[in-house]
This record gives structure tokens, sequence and C-alpha cells, in this order.
């Protein structure tokens, strides 16, 4: 294999400040407890900007805020709103770069991701949900469907600005006003995302950014002029937000954490099954809920497999995320690191065997190589509980009946992935599966358009399409 | 009393549980109107579950088709019985209600998935179809009246789920029962318990085999805040009471949708 030469892609395109405050009522301000936290580049652990922890006081003023502009942004004829929506679309686009930049400067994610996966979606969702704001009354939640009011927001740090995307788009179409909470180890590109709603004239109020961590989240979803909570993040957390709810009558969507069956059966491609693999669980350092963290490969043909996905893997390249050949990037923080470090050590501790290509790893920052577990079982600790890094544990099965009943052997039900050339199989398999998401033949592709969200534990309600609106909507 | 005068035979009202009318396993029974009737326990509401858990695949496997055939039965069936229901205190204009409501949820068997699902015309060379699919098992806290029994039964069935319901008004519902179980609804698809929901509730909203929990019929703020809290534990899609409910009114889909999960499947569209 020839080596590749560097081929970074530039920071200069980001003017990254060396200290961001909250986004309210349309300006920037401090907290008002006075508290900061920094953001760091996980592929080197720099400092690159400190940011305000937003306290009980300045969540209040942001919900405030949002309440006012609630009267005058849901009465806006829904053509109106659309437009907005259509310029916040547009002033990504042509900013995708310097935000591809940022992202993955703070979130540790390869430029090749940031720049052709988040960027070109987080727009598409600004366009797609834009063109819904006037055609609300078509989308079949009734003949007037109308806005909730508040949305409080809480999104985590894999896909900072796509899930970002998520949240804001379908709420501001539906005539809700927002705020949002960031992951305190992203916030950036949403604090930029507030620039964006500054130059699209985006009357003030209708979108809030408040950063901080854990317990701003907290207080945001309890706060009692929140109509409705919005979350994407751990099924731990989300578990503890549907109790802080109850009773309140506030409409609460969860989307939630996932272990992946990834089915492949002995009639399937082999080379394009072991690259859905690779993808199901490398793309974004395995940083997804709906990753295919279980690989499930029929017995006959798992030595085969096992050989080109190891082969397969060698090729991968991990470093810089900025450098436009890399394909695995950072682990988003120390903190996940050791949770991946943990889970792994114990995967080794019960009996399965551990392999990862030979891969230098640099010398600062949270990296781990890519790593897969042969001989587990689905009473392994690896095979149940979420990872959430590039770790890929190996089963087998002999029969379709096995491999759906290993694959709904969990309490998670997120995505599935089936490998087969038969195409009644990938409907019947398909048809068993308790998964909202299933891939057939490909993974881990996303579209505004196509709803997405899980069954079970992995939460409920559905994010994109026209599924996406009925969240919003009274 | 005259010589003369027949005794007549009372109906003793059990409980609903796979097909089968069986008294509470724990042999309470509490006073309504005269009658004894079964005071379902906690295990009963386990049994329950189990019941609905192994009819589930079967009622959701079945085609849309028939489905709609079998709960146009219960409405025939729900129309034959109007002297009965009208005996235990039931309007004639709410049983109208009622029979046109089951008559309407019956048509919605083979239209819902079109409807809620469909193609996602995404940006790629990609055949992807959205479909609903049922949450699975559904605990029910029944409003009192039949009209709102059958307001929270019917979108659940429909869409093929089924459902362990605690229904407050015990003669009612378990005539509704003989209305099922002589309908051509598969055993275990409606499993009716009666007695002191706050009792059983919470059992069933802590039950890790129960998939969702509609608690239209709670009349206590506090205790539904406590189920709520409680369904939390496993993550069970919680359908809030709804005190003003009005269940003359058009429902919209929105108490099948809420029972529904959407299923979206990718693949590669290419030569």
């Amino acid at each position: 294999m020839f080596e590749y030469a560097p081929a970074p892609e530039s920071r200069s395109v980001v003017d990254i400040a060396s200290s961001y405050g909250l986004f309210i009522d349309g300006s920037f301000s401090s907290s008002k407890e006075g508290g900061t936290f920094k953001t760091v580049n996980p592929a080197t652990a720099e400092v690159l900007a400190e940011v305000a922890a937003a306290g009980h006081e300045d969540v209040d003023r942001a919900v405030a805020a949002a309440r006012h502009a609630f009267g005058s942004w849901s009465a806006l004829p829904g053509s109106e709103r659309a437009k907005y929506l259509f310029r916040i679309a547009r002033i990504i686009q042509e900013r995708s770069r310097e935000l591809a930049v940022l992202e993955s400067l703070d979130n540790g994610k390869p430029i090749k991701e940031s720049r052709d996966v988040d960027l070109p979606l987080v727009a598409a969702h600004f366009f797609y949900y834009a063109g819904w704001a006037d055609k609300l009354a078509y989308a079949g939640f009734g003949p007037d469907p109308r806005p909730l009011g508040v949305a409080g927001q809480v999104i985590p740090w894999n896909f900072p600005l796509l899930m970002l995307a998520w949240k804001i788009a379908p709420a501001l179409a539906t005539g809700n006003t927002v705020v949002l909470k960031p992951a305190e180890t992203t916030p950036l590109s949403a604090l930029f995302f507030a620039d964006v709603c500054r130059q699209a004239e985006l009357p003030p109020g209708v979108v809030n950014i408040v950063t901080g961590a854990g317990d701003t989240g907290a207080y945001l979803v309890q706060h009692p002029d929140v109509d409705k909570v919005a979350f994407t993040g751990s099924t731990e957390v989300g578990r503890e937000i549907a109790r802080s709810v109850a009773g309140t009558g506030k409409r609460l969507t969860l989307e939630l954490g996932g272990k992946a069956a990834n089915i492949v059966f002995d009639d399937a491609p082999i080379d394009q099954a072991v690259d859905g693999i690779v993808n199901g669980i490398f793309f974004n350092q395995g940083h997804v809920c709906c990753a295919g963290s279980r690989l499930l490969v029929q017995e006959s043909i798992a030595e085969e497999l096992l050989f080109s996905l190891k082969r397969r893997m060698s090729t991968l390249r991990v470093g810089d995320p900025l450098d436009k050949n890399t394909d695995v990037g950072a682990i988003n923080s120390a903190a996940q690191l050791a949770r991946i470090t943990e889970l792994s050590e114990i995967g080794a501790s019960e009996g399965a065997e551990r392999w990862s290509p030979a891969c230098e790893l640099p010398d600062r920052g949270f990296w781990f190589a890519p790593t897969i577990f042969t001989g587990v079982t689905q009473a392994h600790r690896i095979a149940r509980e979420e990872i959430f890094g590039p770790v890929l544990s190996v089963l087998t099965f002999r029969t379709p009946a096995e491999a759906v009943e290993k694959a709904n052997n969990t309490p998670y039900g997120l995505s599935a992935g089936i490998w087969t050339e038969k195409g009644s199989r990938i409907l019947a398999i398909s048809s068993k599966l308790r998964a909202g998401v299933i891939w057939a033949n490909t993974f881990n592709k996303f579209d505004p358009t196509s709803p997405f969200g899980g069954y079970k534990e992995s939460g409920y309600g559905r994010e994109g399409g026209r599924h996406g609106l009925e969240a919003y909507l009274a | 009393m005259p010589k003369s005068a027949r005794l007549a035979v009372r109906k003793t009202y059990k409980l609903y549980i796979g097909g089968a009318f069986p008294r509470s396993e724990s042999g309470r029974t509490f006073v309504v109107n005269g009658d004894n009737v079964a005071l379902a326990s906690r295990k009963d509401a386990r049994d329950a579950v189990v019941a609905a858990r192994a009819a589930q695949p079967k009622w959701a496997g079945a085609t849309a088709y028939n489905r709609g055939q079998v709960l146009y039965r219960v409405a025939e069936m729900l129309e034959a019985r109007r002297r009965e229901f009208t005996s235990l205190g039931v309007k004639a204009d709410e049983l109208d209600a009622v029979i046109d409501r089951w008559v309407w949820y019956a048509g919605w068997s083979d239209k819902i998935a079109q409807v809620t699902g469909g193609a996602n015309p995404v940006a790629g060379p990609f055949f992807n179809l959205s479909a609903p699919e049922p949450t699975g098992v559904v605990a029910v806290v029944a409003p009192a009246s039949l009209l709102g029994l059958v307001s929270v039964i019917a979108p659940a069935v429909v869409t093929g789920n089924t459902v362990v319901v605690l229904a407050p008004e015990p003669q009612i519902a378990i005539t509704l029962a003989e209305v099922l179980a002589t309908s051509d609804v598969p055993g275990g698809v409606v499993n009716i318990l009666t007695g002191k929901y706050a009792e059983t509730a919470p059992w069933l909203a802590a039950h890790a085999d129960v998939n969702a929990l509609d608690l239209t019929g709670v009349t206590s703020g506090e205790l539904a805040a406590e189920l709520e809290r409680t369904a939390a534990g496993t993550l069970k899609r919680v359908i809030r009471p709804r005190q003003d409910a009005d269940f003359t009114a058009d429902p919209g889909l929105r108490p099948m949708t809420a029972l529904l999960e959407t299923k979206t499947v990718w693949h590669p569209k290419g030569e």
C-alpha cells in the first residue's frame, strides 16, 4: 500500500474567537452567573475557546425571549417563515466550508465527513422543512395544525450541527420558537449558527442558544414555560428526562441509544458488505446512535468475511481530522475515550478475541484504533451495551430465524442492516426486525425526507420527513 | 311473592383474559350495582400481559383486510346486543355513537398504512419506504363510559396492537368483552380487567413487556404523573389522560398514530 502525502484542509477559513457568550433574544451575552468552560480540539487537546455556562437565570431569560417571540413568529404566514428558513439554508451552503472545518476542529470528525455528509445534510434539512412551513394543512395532522409554543431542545456531541438542524428546522417551520442547548464538548457550531440566524435577520428570540453542561440541559427541559422537549442522547439521560416531564403535559420526543445488528447472509456480496460494515461502525468514529455495532454473520461465510473485513480495516487511515485522506478521526473527549477503553477491556476480559489493524495513533489528543471483537456471545457486555466508539462485536448465526432472534435481543430498537442478494429475504427479515430504520445492502444513510427514530428503549417519535412535523404540532 | 314468579338467572361478571372469562386468581370480588364483580390482582394483570403478548404477532401479522372484517363483525355484534347495553344504562344515542365509532375504526385497518406511510424521495439512488407497525402490547386505563371504552380499544387493536384494559365500569366492560369473545377477535387481543385501576395500573406501567401506556381514563393528576414516571423506566410510549376528552368528536388519526412505530427501509437502487 502506498503512502498518501498529507492533504490538510486549511484552518484559515474559520475565525474562532477566544470566548463566546450565550445567544439570547438575538444577541450574545455573558452568563449571569459568570461561569465559563473550555471547549477543546479532541485531536490535539488544544483549547479552542472559552464558552459561557448558562445558569438558571440565563435559561429563564432564554425561555422568556422564546416565549415573547412565539407570538409574532407563530402568527407569521407560513410562506414568510419559509423564506427565513430558505435564507438560513442558503447561508449554510455559502458558509459550508467554514462550518465543516469548525465542526471537525471542535468534534474531531474527519473533514471529508463534515464536508461531504454533515454540512450538505444540514443545509438540506433547512431546505426541506422550509418548504413545509406553508403546507402544514396538507401534512396529515388535521386541517388546522397549530404550533406548541416554546421548544426546549438538547442535542449531543456526535453530529453537533446536524442534530441542531434536525431539531430547529421542523420546530421553526411549524411556528414554534426554540431554546437549544448544544453539548458541552461541541458548542461552537451552534454558536456559529446563531450568527447564521443574525445574517438571515431571523427575528430575535426565535432561536436561542444556551451553552452549558448537563445541569443546564436539565433545567431547560424542566422549565415550566417550555411546552415541548426534544432530546437526542443516551438512553440513561432520556429516561431521566421522561421522568422529569411526567405529569407536566409537555410534549416529548427522544432519540436515544442503539445497538444495531448488521446482518450478513451467506449470499451477500462480500466486498459491498464489508464496506457497509466499515461504514456502519467506523463512520464518525462509531459515535453514531444507529451505528452497526453488532455484526451478525452467517456461520458459513464468517471466516471469509472476517478475512476481508480485517484487510479492509488495515487500509483505514486514522489521524488528523483536517487531513482530507483521514477515514477515522479523534474520539470526542477524554471521558468518551475512557468509556470505550473500559468496555473494550471488559470485552477482552469476558473472553472475546480483540483485534485492531497495525495503526500509529497521534501522541496528543484522544484516539482509539478501529477494533473488532470476535467470538462474542449475546451475554457479553460489548454485545449488550452501547459503546459509542469504533468497536465492532462479531457474532454468528446459522438460520434466518436465529439472526432475527439475536438481532431483536436488545432493549434498543433504533436501526439494523441486512445484506443479502435475495429480495424476498430482505422484506421478510426487515418486517421481523424491531427497529425504526433498516438499511438493506447499505448502511448509515440519512436524508431530510426520510423519518428516523427508534422502537423500544431507543426512544419515541420520529425526526425527518413528514413524520418529523408531528412532534411540533398540536 | 307469587308462586309462579320465575327467579332470574344472574350473570357473574368475571375478567376477560386470553379469550376466556376467569375469576380473579386472588378470589377477590367487589360489589357494583348489586353484582359481585371480579377484583383484578397484580397477578391477573401479569397474566393478561402474557396473553396479550402471545396474541400480538399473529394479530399484527393478519392481513389488514382480515383485521377489518373482524372489527366490523364486532360492530354487528354490538348492534345485536343493544338491549343488554341499554339495560346497563347506556343511552341509545351513545350506543349509536359507539357502533358508528367502531365501524369507522374497522375501516381504517387497510388504510392507515397508506395514509401514514409511503415512499420518501431521498436525494440519492435509494428505494426508501416508511410504513407503520404496531407498538406491541398496550396497557390502557379506560374511561368509564362505553363510548370512552371503545374509543381507546378500537384504535389500538385496528393498528395491530393487543391490549390489556383496566375498566372502571365492570358490567359494561365485561359485556363488551362478551361481544368481543363472540366476534372472531382472537383470544388475547383484548384483555379486560375490572377492579381498582390505582392498584393494578402501576404494575402495568412498570411491566417490561408492555410497550405503551394509555392513561386516557385516569382521573387523578397525581396518579397519572406517578404512572408516567414509572413508565419512563422502560421508556414506554404514554398517552396522557384527557379529562376533557369529547368522545363524540372526530378523533382524527392521533389515537392510532400514537400507538404505531414508523419503520423506514432503505435499499440501493442501481443496476
